[in-house]
């Protein structure tokens, strides 16, 4: 396999030197098996040593290195140069502040992820009998199993533009999240979640645009759970206001 | 370490640039677009009820006005949309609601053909109702 | 100085940091419970982990062949208290973990499935598909959040451990995102700082496995022991040196050379078992550094396949079908096709081994103390030691819950024996000194050296001296070397020189901590003269029991190299004896 010279525009902030982000150039010799980020350790490595990011797993596990590639949000570890024949324009992930260069503040993620309680709420009376193994079949567990593959990368966020637009959305991923405890045969939470999923700022500002499922890089579906909470919620109005005898 | 802290996120401003990102973006607005004419229909079904309880002369007058080149171009705009809106809708419905089977997901497929299925089965009969056969 | 003040601080928040916090948590919700990490807890290497953790839980298994795979496994270096209490915790660990959501695989039955493992007679590794460390982590951390006592300091780099009258009092931090300098003081520490693959050029490590942890404790006096034990996985992709699980070959897949022969058989752990049915602890089932030592003599002999990355194996699943990659194995499939171009269901996988993990790292006894009063590590960053001389797949993720829970409770244990706060002025002044130092390596000017100059060398010097196989001449060139690049790290100077995301000075000091650990790699390496487990020395071919069946400690030095001592292993049951992975033909 060969080599080529690749042309990179990075996006560059220094919020100790710079008023506003710029976009900086780099042309640098990649090897034709590279992905986006081998290239920027080329660069930080050999170039430009005060280019900041995050990364570290290198195989799409620890979601450290979303960012905007030509516009799409991806993570530097998959997106491969052999997809990308001319110019390749490197951004901090959209919808997010930018701390420094590919940098962004993800505070309002992690804050949001806390809000849904994303851990097993036992049920009432069942959980507590024993402290042994709970069972769970595989069909049990393939019900859930999909939303438990986010990796908390965050690439949904910046192509959802309702996040972008209402700051306040809980967002896909922490909805994704939320759900797959409400659909875990072992948790007995969701109505607890409900305060959070079911909220004007939960499943409710989600238009169904649907960017979220086609960038997840883990196939997580995250449209699929804020639709099937949409459903769950309707069913729990209609229950609730019309059906008062459902009730208990 | 410098004393000041140097923190200042930038936070980038939100522009409509963003429909025209990506295809998806404007596919999802045509989608929701879509939503006007149907709604404008919906609308002009509110006036024909009027008309028809204002008497026969008024419902002859509002039959008439419905053969105008625009009135007709405008339902047939409607219509696309309409069917355009469905086809996105019946196409999103496995994501909504999933049929697990044992271990298996039924696939996307055949939840949205069931979907498209009850459509056309659902068309038809109010056509056969409405005697277009 | 910003100052935090906590009951427990604990450096790390991968799994055995976030175990560590829940338990502290959990045993009194009034301990204020600092959680300091220079990555996001999600970000944590742990998430890398594939093929699962090992606990007894089936009724065809025991402890005692628990205990026996692990210290013949260690070849005898383990220390034998230490696995008993392992292997005892191990299945309330993995049960605790379900317990709290893990999304373990299943039998039809809804229990919980099991996967054979090298070195392993029974199966006993529990597994969530192919991401079992992912699972592990994330259940732990999301399950953190409903604790308002833990409270986290995400992107906060350690630099320096406080310490008064001989006992631990705190440390100072990096807070990334400002660059400014926190004191957190603490009356107990936990140290959960991960390993330091990345001393090494070709490695399954995250690019934060850099040995921080050790290098912390290391500086304040606290051995390292049993560094020279790296652990060579034996199926990395050549390209990236992508991890692809031993699971892989514990649900069949098999090793080959260019002939196609499975040459395991020919080293030991022979004879061949039939195709698709494995069979525990012999050939592909055999342990990893057996494997990858059987893979550096086949490329002595010229029988493995060249690739532009170097020699490769074919490690070939072909046989086991689409529908079982799928579901057991659908990581490795995505990692084979993405970075190799190779998709398993249609063709063997070429790789070839790379540094996995780190057998040694701080010492601490089968309580998690180190001999500094206060101090606890655990997880990769400690030695127990129950992993010895090489570490059996799928020990360690049960390890750094089994070990992080125990640090938690002998922290607390420590507060309850009424151990005092340290004064301010000790605090204050040791901070200080500490942000001094940091100052000046941030604003040092005329230096001559680059960090990436210098990692570059180390990484060279690693991979030359003390991989697989290695030798008196290569280990003392490697000591030289690495006691020069130790030297000369004094004169580098940084290029970025501002505070926020300084990623310039976050490598520097990583780099510092690499340094620090690979030294101690190399000289107790060079000290070893014998072979055993993942230490081998082409001029001492045999195990040495009479001479090395004890621990090596290296003590730091900050003007020369470590001082090398011994301490006993610990024997209980088991005399050391021949390890056997000839499937019982022996």
């Amino acid at each position: 396999m060969g080599e080529r010279t690749v042309e990179f525009e990075v996006l560059r902030y220094n919020p100790e030197k710079d008023a506003a982000p710029h976009f900086q150039r780099y042309s640098v010799k990649c090897r034709e098996e590279w992905v986006v980020l081998d290239a920027l350790n080329h660069i930080k490595e050999s170039v430009d040593p005060t280019l900041s990011y995050r990364w570290s797993c290198h195989m799409a596990v620890c979601g450290s290195c979303g960012m905007m590639v030509n516009g799409e949000p991806k993570l530097a570890c998959k997106s491969f140069l052999r997809d990308y024949p001319g110019l390749i324009r490197v951004e901090p992930l959209r919808h997010f502040p930018v701390e420094r260069d590919l940098v962004t503040v993800i505070d309002d993620f992690v804050a949001k992820l806390a809000r849904v309680k994303p851990f097993l709420i036992p049920q009432p009376g069942a959980a507590q009998a024993g402290t042994g193994e709970y069972a769970q079949t595989p069909a049990q567990l393939k019900r859930y199993k999909q939303f438990t593959l986010c990796i908390n990368c965050m690439l949904c966020y910046a192509a959802c533009p309702e996040y972008g637009l209402i700051p306040e959305y809980i967002g896909p991923a922490v909805i994704a999240l939320g759900h797959r405890w409400n659909e875990d045969s072992r948790d007995g939470g969701r109505a607890q979640r409900q305060e959070e999923l079911a909220a004007t700022n939960g499943v409710w500002d989600c238009s169904f645009v649907g960017a979220c499922s086609e960038v997840c890089p883990e196939h997580v579906d995250p449209a699929a759970a804020i639709q099937q909470v949409k459903i769950k919620s309707t069913i729990d109005w209609y229950t609730e206001h019309l059906m008062p005898w459902l009730n208990k | 370490m410098a004393e000041q802290v140097g923190r200042r996120p930038h936070v980038r401003p939100i522009t409509s640039e963003w429909i025209f990102r990506h295809p998806r973006y404007l596919r999802y607005m045509v989608r929701e677009f879509s939503c006007l004419f149907i709604g404008a229909w919906t609308l002009m079904l509110v006036c024909a009820l009027g008309r028809l309880s204002e008497g026969p002369e008024a419902w002859g007058r509002f039959l008439e006005g419905l053969k105008s080149p625009w009135v007709v171009a405008f339902h047939v705009l409607a219509l696309a949309f309409a069917a355009y809106h469905s086809f996105t809708w019946f196409q999103l419905t496995p994501k909504a609601l999933p049929v697990q089977v044992g271990e298996k997901f039924l696939p996307d497929d055949v939840i949205a053909g069931a979907h498209f299925g009850a459509w056309a089965v659902l068309s038809l009969a109010i056509l056969f109702f409405a005697g277009a056969f | 100085m910003e100052t935090t003040r906590a009951d427990v601080a604990i450096i790390g928040a991968g799994g055995a940091g976030l175990r560590a916090a829940i338990a502290l948590a959990q045993a009194d919700p009034k301990l204020k419970i600092a959680l300091v990490s220079k990555v996001y807890p999600m970000r944590s290497h742990t998430c890398a982990a594939e093929g699962g953790a090992a606990g007894v839980i089936k009724a065809d298994d025991s402890l005692e062949h628990h205990f026996d795979d692990t210290v013949g496994g260690g070849d005898w270096l383990s220390d034998q208290d230490a696995v008993d209490y392992f292997i005892g915790e191990a299945p309330k660990e993995l049960i605790q973990l379900e317990r709290w959501g893990c999304p373990w695989s299943r039998e039809a039955n809804g229990s919980v499935a099991v996967r054979p493992f090298g070195g392993m007679k029974k199966q006993r590794t529990w597994f969530a598909a192919d991401k079992s460390g992912f699972h592990i982590l994330h259940t732990l951390f999301q399950t953190s959040l409903q604790f308002p006592s833990i409270e986290r300091f995400d992107e906060f780099y350690a630099t320096e451990l406080l310490r008064e009258d001989g006992r631990v009092a705190g440390f100072t931090a990096i807070e990334m995102r400002s660059g400014q300098m926190r004191r957190f003081d603490a009356r107990a520490v936990i140290i959960c700082g991960g390993g330091a693959g990345r001393i090494f050029p070709f490695t399954t490590n995250g690019a934060i496995k850099t040995g921080d942890g050790m290098a912390l404790a290391y500086r304040a006096g606290v051995p390292l022991k049993d560094m020279e034990f790296v652990q060579y996985h034996p199926t990395g992709l050549p390209s990236t040196g992508t991890l692809l699980t031993e699971a892989c070959r514990g649900e069949g897949g098999v090793l080959v050379n260019r002939h196609g022969r499975r040459f395991l058989q020919d080293y030991g752990m022979g004879p061949e078992t039939p195709l698709g049915r494995p069979v525990l602890k012999t050939m592909e089932l055999g342990p990893r550094d057996r494997v990858s030592q059987a893979f550096w003599q086949e490329q002595q002999k010229g029988n493995m396949i060249p690739t532009q990355w170097g020699d490769a194996m074919l490690l070939d699943m072909r046989h086991l079908g689409e529908a079982k990659i799928n579901e057991r194995l659908p990581l490795v499939r995505d990692m084979s096709i993405s970075y190799m171009g190779v998709d398993p269901v249609t063709d063997p996988v070429p790789v070839r081994p790379v540094v996995h993990y780190m057998m040694g790292g701080i010492h601490t006894d089968l309580k998690a103390a180190t001999p500094l009063p206060g101090l606890f590590a655990a997880g990769e960053c400690a030695c127990v030691s129950i992993n010895g001389a090489n570490r059996l797949g799928s020990n360690s993720l049960t390890e750094l819950l089994v070990f992080g829970r125990r640090a938690a409770l002998s922290a607390m244990e420590y507060l309850q024996s009424g151990a005092r706060a340290a004064s301010e002025s000790a605090l204050a002044t040791g901070a200080d000194a500490a942000r001094g130092r940091l100052r000046e390596l941030l604003q040092r000017t005329g230096g001559k050296e680059t960090v990436a100059g210098l990692r570059r060398e180390m990484m060279h010097t690693m991979e030359a001296n003390a991989g697989i196989y290695r030798t008196h001449e290569g280990l003392a060139e490697a000591c030289v070397k690495l006691a020069d690049l130790r030297r000369r790290y004094r004169a580098i100077e940084l290029h970025d020189k501002t505070n926020v995301y300084n990623t310039d000075l976050l490598q520097a000091l990583e780099l510092g901590s690499m340094l620090d650990c690979a030294e101690a790699v190399a000289q107790c390496a060079l000290a070893r003269k014998e072979s055993r487990g993942a230490h081998q020395r082409l001029d001492f071919a045999a195990r040495d029991d009479r001479n090395f069946l004890r621990h090596s400690l290296a003590v730091f030095d900050p003007g020369a190299s470590p001082r090398i001592e011994y301490l006993d292993v610990v024997i209980t049951k088991s005399q050391p004896g021949v390890r056997d992975y000839s499937g019982g033909h022996e």
